[in-house]
């Protein structure tokens, strides 16, 4: 799907730092992220939770302010623009929430959320426009026009989902952020929303940035994954690629954790992850994964591995090429 | 007690919600046998019954819900018509249950220690302090929290979500019960973790023969971790088979379905197999089978007659009138 | 263990859906009568304000001069005052002004209070510090002593009563809308507002105030009676309305001097009183239970 390789959006050492309120104490959710994303594709943002993948999300998009580095989009710099400069290109950059309870107005009818976008940028010219416009979206994402007029308590989470989706397509953006838009969904449930969120991209040739922490949903998903780690990229890579041969020792750690629907694997020889996340307040030296790493050396606490690549693929990881990690 | 093998016998359990709009059958009549030293999986969507079916065996509906019927028993004794004194000694000492969120399962202002020793000494009058303090570091570093002595002072906000949830599974061991539930165990915790806790699970088990209930929505888990399987669909046991047996030969549409829902890696299909509609509302059940307006096999006779849970293969059954009929659906 | 709130939770998905407004008032008819009753008592009242003339058998101020001081009779239903003016008409009348008094610097503080609590939650910084210690301030003095403050600098006047009143509640609004806007600002709601670009005017105006109605709803019917206290107490000391109008506690007032010959002059705006004041809290109490249930368990 990433054929035609134009740049819609590029960040170049993206770094957002949180004070914690405590004298003099930040907690660096993202550091020094170089990333792109081409028109049309399919971006997975993968990590656990804390890794800051919603915060890198969200900052490049500019729902949060970057401390540091810049995002381009199509070309301009926009954490170098004011409110108002950036205001023309706020609706080409949209997002689907996590929580289909929370992200819907409850007070709102399902006209008036998925026409909030319409309004704002006064899209269309009459009340009756907007409401036809409001039924065709809401034909695309499959919830039945008679329910225009319901509140969203009368829905179920699938279809809440849906309401979200059809309210983030209505601007017709360049980009769309999912922020973990199925993690709440039952699996049957799910199953439908990636699909539509598939067909919806082939229809109105959407880019997405999917967030998720299950790499079997983003295997489905996603064109190329980038793995995240305590704020700071880890791998960028093909998806069938990553599948197959994962460059980062802490890509595999995170194939191997998943547990598998077929109970003939289960006595695999399977990696486990030792100990637990160090604390973004102090973070190791050099290389951040180092402390959890079987593989780690004398260099990977000296010397913070760069972003680098690895034939078509990048990766921090000082071992990356001698390492033969499974799959 | 039917079968000695089992350490709990669920026969026809009915937990209902009497609430304004109707009553709601959460569960409605589910048989359900936990054999010694197994792990049994109950998995559903939410809210089909399985959280409510534990909540049954502890004791725990509250009002508007309550047991309406069937009995629950566990060593000879049926936890359904026990008083709720009684119920407290056997529940915490013999049955123990580890619940999905570690953080709101533990008292914020107590050393997750003292906590842990408390439930302990509950139980058993006769130890001193020092005996179950001791005891205690013994279940923390059993359950792979490192530092167990430094751990024992700790409050729950100074842990991970992954130690917390250690602690609660050492809470729930420190009495070493005969059956250990678990509501959504892992749901909370990030996939690394959850392979840490799913692995601990099992080796508990093999080490002190307890057996497990695992109640989760995650097929991966259940095949990960479990001996048997119970599946659940609008408050009812749909079908139930031994792990392998399930997977391999999948009787019911609903579980078919669900299995062919799961994105897999390796396999890269442009679309995902879906369930059409919603779980139904338990207020507003179908007439016939539960599953028949999602059902791509639904015929007119599914629509009318409600099908029994049958034998379809060795201790293998299914509810389903396709496979009533004979053989799989 | 397993609280109330998340065993209600799992219910309601278990049913499908959550109650809507509509729903919660129709619990609310069915659950607790002594809400309904009050909500009648209140309206019948609020009719006869409204319709004083038409039913007060003689005018406000109309004198009779033979018939001064009576016990009740069928002529007069709560006997006569010193003026010989009829307490039932007189009562009626006041209403008017006793029920006005509680309503209107109501809605006043309502509308300040909302204002205030909206740019404080909303904007957060110096603004929300500057606000809400002003606040505090007004929250540490007596609400009586506070008006009384104000009736004496600004003069005894039934216009000056309506100010003080307003500028005495509108602190405890505003604290209440500031909560509610900085918990309803983190929710992702309003992130998808501000996704799509929505202003931030628009974002407290279409999503922050509707969410907080259900509170204020409560607050106001809470509200009403202790204004409607204020100005008995405030009429009472003689700094609040002023004759020949009437008013409840201008009433006893008046009535006082005969507490103890004459009971009765003072009994029926008393009763009066705590009628209203009575009806609007328990009408408020329900509408918390079915509105706000968060804090009625705090």
């Amino acid at each position: 799907m990433a054929e035609a390789n134009e740049i819609l959006l590029q960040a170049k050492g993206l770094t957002k730092v949180f004070s914690t309120g405590r004298k003099g104490q930040v907690v660096h959710a993202v550091s020094q992220v170089d990333l792109t994303i081409y028109r049309g594709e399919t971006l997975a943002l993968v990590g656990e939770s804390g890794c800051g993948k919603s915060t890198l999300g969200r900052t490049l998009i500019r729902m949060l302010p970057a401390t540091a580095g810049q995002v381009l989009f199509c070309g301009q710099d926009i954490t170098a623009m004011n409110d108002k400069q950036f205001r023309p290109l706020r609706r080409r950059l949209q997002m689907v929430f996590q929580d289909p309870y929370a992200s819907l107005d409850p007070r709102m009818k399902v006209r008036d959320i998925i026409a909030e976008p319409l309004d704002t940028y006064r899209v269309c010219p009459s009340r009756d426009e907007t409401t036809r416009r409001v039924l065709e979206l809401m034909q695309a994402v499959g919830i039945p026009a008679e329910f225009l007029n319901r509140y969203p308590h009368q829905f179920s989470g699938g279809q809440r989902q849906r309401i979200g989706i059809a309210r983030a397509i209505a601007l017709q953006p360049d980009l769309i952020v999912c922020d973990e838009p199925v993690s709440a969904l039952d699996v049957s449930v799910q199953s439908q929303v990636l699909n539509l969120l598939k067909d919806l991209q082939q229809q109105f040739g959407l880019t997405y940035l999917f967030i998720g922490h299950d790499l079997s949903v983003i295997n489905f998903i996603a064109d190329r994954v980038c793995v995240m780690f305590l704020g700071t990229v880890c791998e960028i890579s093909p998806k069938e690629e990553l599948y197959a041969r994962p460059l980062h020792p802490y890509t595999s750690f995170l194939l191997d954790a998943i547990p598998k629907a077929d109970p003939h694997q289960r006595d695999r020889h399977r990696q486990v992850l030792a100990g637990e996340v160090p604390s973004p307040l102090d973070l190791p030296s050099g290389c951040c994964f180092r402390t959890r790493c079987p593989y780690a050396t004398d260099r990977c606490a000296a010397e913070r591995p760069a972003l680098r690549p690895v034939g078509d693929r990048l990766v921090a990881c000082h071992r990356a090429e001698e390492l033969q990690l499974g799959g | 007690m039917e079968n000695e093998q089992n350490v709990l016998e669920i026969r026809g359990l009915r937990s209902y919600f009497f609430t304004e709009k109707g009553t709601v059958p959460a569960v409605d009549g589910i048989d359900l046998d936990i054999p010694r030293g197994k792990i049994v999986g109950l998995v559903g969507e939410s809210g089909c019954g399985k959280s409510m079916t534990a909540k049954s065996i502890m004791g725990l509906l509250r009002a508007p819900g309550r047991i309406a019927g069937g009995s629950v028993l566990f060593e000879g004794r049926d936890l359904a018509r026990l008083s709720d004194r009684e119920l407290r000694r056997i529940c915490g000492r013999d049955i123990s249950m580890v619940f999905q969120e570690p953080m709101t399962s533990l008292n914020p202002v107590l050393k997750v220690g003292r906590q842990v020793r408390e439930t302990l000494l509950v139980h058993d009058r006769s130890l001193n302090k020092q005996e179950a303090r001791r005891q205690v570091i013994e279940m923390f570093a059993k359950v792979g929290i490192p530092e167990p002595e430094r751990r024992y002072d700790c409050y729950p906000h100074e842990l991970s979500g992954g130690l917390r949830q250690r602690v609660m599974i050492a809470m729930a061991m420190v009495c070493r019960p005969k059956l250990l539930i678990a509501d959504e165990p892992t749901t909370a915790l990030d996939v690394t973790i959850e392979a840490q806790i799913l692995r601990l699970m099992r080796q508990l088990r093999d080490e002190t023969g307890m057996s497990v209930l695992i109640i989760t929505h995650n097929l991966g888990v259940v095949a990960e971790l479990c001996d048997l399987v119970y599946v659940m669909y609008a408050g009812r046991i749909v079908e139930q088979a031994e792990t392998f047996d399930l997977f391999d030969h999948t009787a019911h549409p609903y579980t078919r379905g669900l299995l062919a829902s799961i994105p897999r890696i390796g396999a890269n299909p442009d679309r995902l197999h879906t369930i059409p509609g919603v779980v139904p509302n338990l207020l507003h059940l179908p007439k016939g089978c539960a599953f028949c307006n999602r059902c791509e096999l639904a015929d007119e006779a599914c629509r009318t007659a409600s099908p029994e849970l049958v034998e379809v293969g060795p201790r293998h059954k299914a509810r389903c009138l396709r496979c009533q009929k004979g053989g799989n659906a | 263990m397993a609280d109330p709130q998340t065993l209600n939770e799992t219910l309601q998905s278990q049913i499908g859906e959550q109650d809507g407004a509509r729903e919660k008032l129709l619990r609310l008819c069915r659950q607790n009568k002594l809400a309904v009753v009050s909500a009648v008592v209140i309206l019948l009242i609020l009719l006869m304000a409204v319709f004083a003339p038409l039913i007060a058998p003689y005018g406000e101020a109309e004198q009779d001069a033979l018939n001064r001081l009576q016990p009740p009779s069928a002529e007069h239903w709560f006997g006569t005052d010193e003026l010989g003016r009829d307490v039932f008409s007189r009562v009626l009348y006041g209403s008017r002004l006793s029920l006005a008094i509680g309503i209107l610097p109501s809605i006043v503080s309502l509308a300040i209070g909302i204002l205030a609590g909206l740019l404080a939650g909303y904007f957060g910084g110096w603004l929300d510090y500057i606000i809400m210690r002003i606040a505090d301030v007004m929250l540490s003095i007596p609400s009586l002593l506070l008006a009384m403050v104000v009736m004496y600098t600004l003069g005894s006047s039934t216009v000056n009563l309506f100010v003080a009143l307003s500028m005495v509640g509108w602190a405890s609004v505003a604290r209440v809308v500031r909560s509610q806007t900085l918990s309803i600002k983190e929710s992702e709601y309003v992130e998808a507002a501000r996704s799509i670009g929505v202003s931030r005017w628009t974002i407290m105006r279409r999503h922050i105030l509707p969410n907080c109605i259900p509170s204020l709803i409560v607050l106001f019917t809470l509200n009403v009676p202790s204004a409607i206290l204020s100005e008995s107490s405030l009429s009472f000391l003689g700094i609040g309305a002023q004759p020949p109008a009437a008013s409840w506690g201008l009433i006893v007032n008046q009535a006082k001097q005969f507490l103890f010959t004459q009971p009765w002059l003072c009994l029926a705006p008393c009763v009066a009183i705590m009628i209203v004041v009575l009806a609007f809290n328990f009408l408020g109490d329900g509408l918390r239970d079915v509105l706000d249930p968060y804090r009625k368990n705090q």
